[in-house]
């Protein structure tokens, strides 16, 4: 924060020359084009994939406040509170095909909303391709793997295992 | 439509006849100049300057009696050029629209080129890809019909009044630049390209919103956008920028279902 000695050749050759303001070393900017319309840039009036996921998350989350709550409130507020839940109460509400939906619906949209929600995270955050790379990887690999063990245990559940 | 003023405060000192209106002011400003050194460091000035002055009247000041290489963009000096958006005490703020009065003299007052663009030297930021951006929307009327018109194209008061707000943009780029998403890897099309697309997309003689939709429908397009408003803070002019992004947003997803 102290002050420094920029004046002492603060009037360069780029002030001074007055002839051409650009050297090999100091090129003038280069004007590309407007951004290409490539393969990838979406053609089609039906969107693409960083507008679904956009819509994703909004749709998502607002089934999420319905199911997340209604899942706290029976888990935790609800007849005797979390106390109760035990193997016996997880057994019996999967009995019912109505909470083994509601289960499979709160794992699926959580998890794919807290993915999509991590992957924007480290779009924004994650400077070089590598970490890119290696982040999602891991994201996506997690996510994977939840949503299917889940989903695994949720319809091969036996109430019986000892 | 108000124009906006920085935030108002009462502390600014009313002196009497009798007194100097002049307040010793510290600048510190933001010195890069790549053929000194390549690394960016903080100068301070001290000034003897009237609170009622422009940030812009004090670098004035020090480039003509202080230190002649203190290198910045401006042009018309009164808010309309855009050409010296800076961030002054961390905010991005025109050096022409900003009173000293009311940015708190008492403290050190930062000036620093704004974040996200190439710094050339000093205050002055490689503004191409801002540019390049807003080119990419197209930012010119478009019909179908390729005939000279022979009449005026009418428009209602109430078509001319959907994109008012947006008409206001200046490309001063305080709002592209206070944007954390375009902080990142300046890909982002930013908050002015998107500004500046509403301004067509929702006029009705224009008849390239749709090709525009499309263009902000890409990955680096309005989606990026997480809505922190930075840029509707940093606006010089007021616009309601993050509404107007909201808007295309919305148009892109209303027009598909």
């Amino acid at each position: 924060m102290s002050t420094t000695e920029t004046t002492a050749s603060g009037i360069g050759p780029v002030e001074g020359a007055g002839a051409s303001a650009y050297t090999v070393d100091n090129p003038a900017p280069l004007i590309e084009p407007p951004r290409k319309r490539t393969k990838k840039s979406p053609k089609s009036t039906r969107g693409n994939f960083e507008m679904a996921a956009w819509l994703f998350m909004r749709l998502s989350g607002v089934v999420l406040v319905v199911l997340v709550i209604g899942h706290l409130l029976i888990q935790l507020v609800l007849d005797g509170g979390v106390s109760k839940i035990g193997f016996a109460f997880v057994a019996g509400r999967w009995a019912s095909p109505f909470w083994q939906v509601w289960d499979l619906l709160m794992l699926w949209l959580a998890m794919l909303h807290g993915a999509n929600g991590l992957r924007t995270v480290i779009n924004d955050y994650a400077e070089r391709p590598n970490t890119r790379l290696w982040l999602k990887g891991l994201l996506y690999t997690a996510t994977v793997f939840t949503i299917l063990l889940g989903t695994l245990v949720i319809f091969t559940f036996d109430p019986n295992i000892r | 439509m108000a124009t906006p003023v920085m935030e108002k405060s009462d502390k600014a000192p009313e002196p009497g006849f009798a007194d100097s209106p002049y307040i010793t002011v510290t600048f510190r400003v933001r010195r890069f100049n790549p053929e000194v050194s390549a690394e960016a460091t903080w100068e301070d000035f001290q000034l003897e300057i009237d609170p009622k002055e422009r940030v812009l009247d004090a670098l004035h000041k020090i480039k003509w009696d202080l230190d002649g290489s203190l290198t910045f963009r401006r042009s018309c000096a009164h808010g309309i050029c855009g050409s010296d958006a800076m961030r002054i005490n961390g905010k991005n703020r025109l050096a022409c629209k900003t009173l000293i009065k009311d940015i708190n003299p008492e403290k050190p007052i930062t000036v620093e080129a704004i974040k996200g663009l190439t710094v050339l030297k000093d205050l002055v930021v490689d503004m191409e890809p801002f540019f390049q951006a807003y080119r990419d929307v197209m930012p010119f009327l478009i019909t179908k019909d390729t005939n000279e018109p022979t009449r005026e194209r009418l428009q209602t008061a109430e078509d001319r009044e959907r994109f008012d707000d947006t008409t206001k943009c200046i490309l001063c780029a305080a709002c592209t630049s206070s944007c954390p998403v375009f902080w990142n890897d300046g890909q982002y099309f930013g908050p002015a390209a998107i500004v500046n697309a509403h301004r067509f997309i929702f006029d009705s003689r224009d008849e390239a919103g749709e090709q525009r939709l499309e263009i902000l429908n890409d990955r680096d397009g309005v989606w990026r956008c997480r809505t922190t408003f930075n840029c509707t803070d940093a606006c010089p002019r007021g616009i309601e920028v993050t509404k107007a992004i909201a808007e295309v947003k919305r148009a892109l997803i209303t027009r598909r279902f």
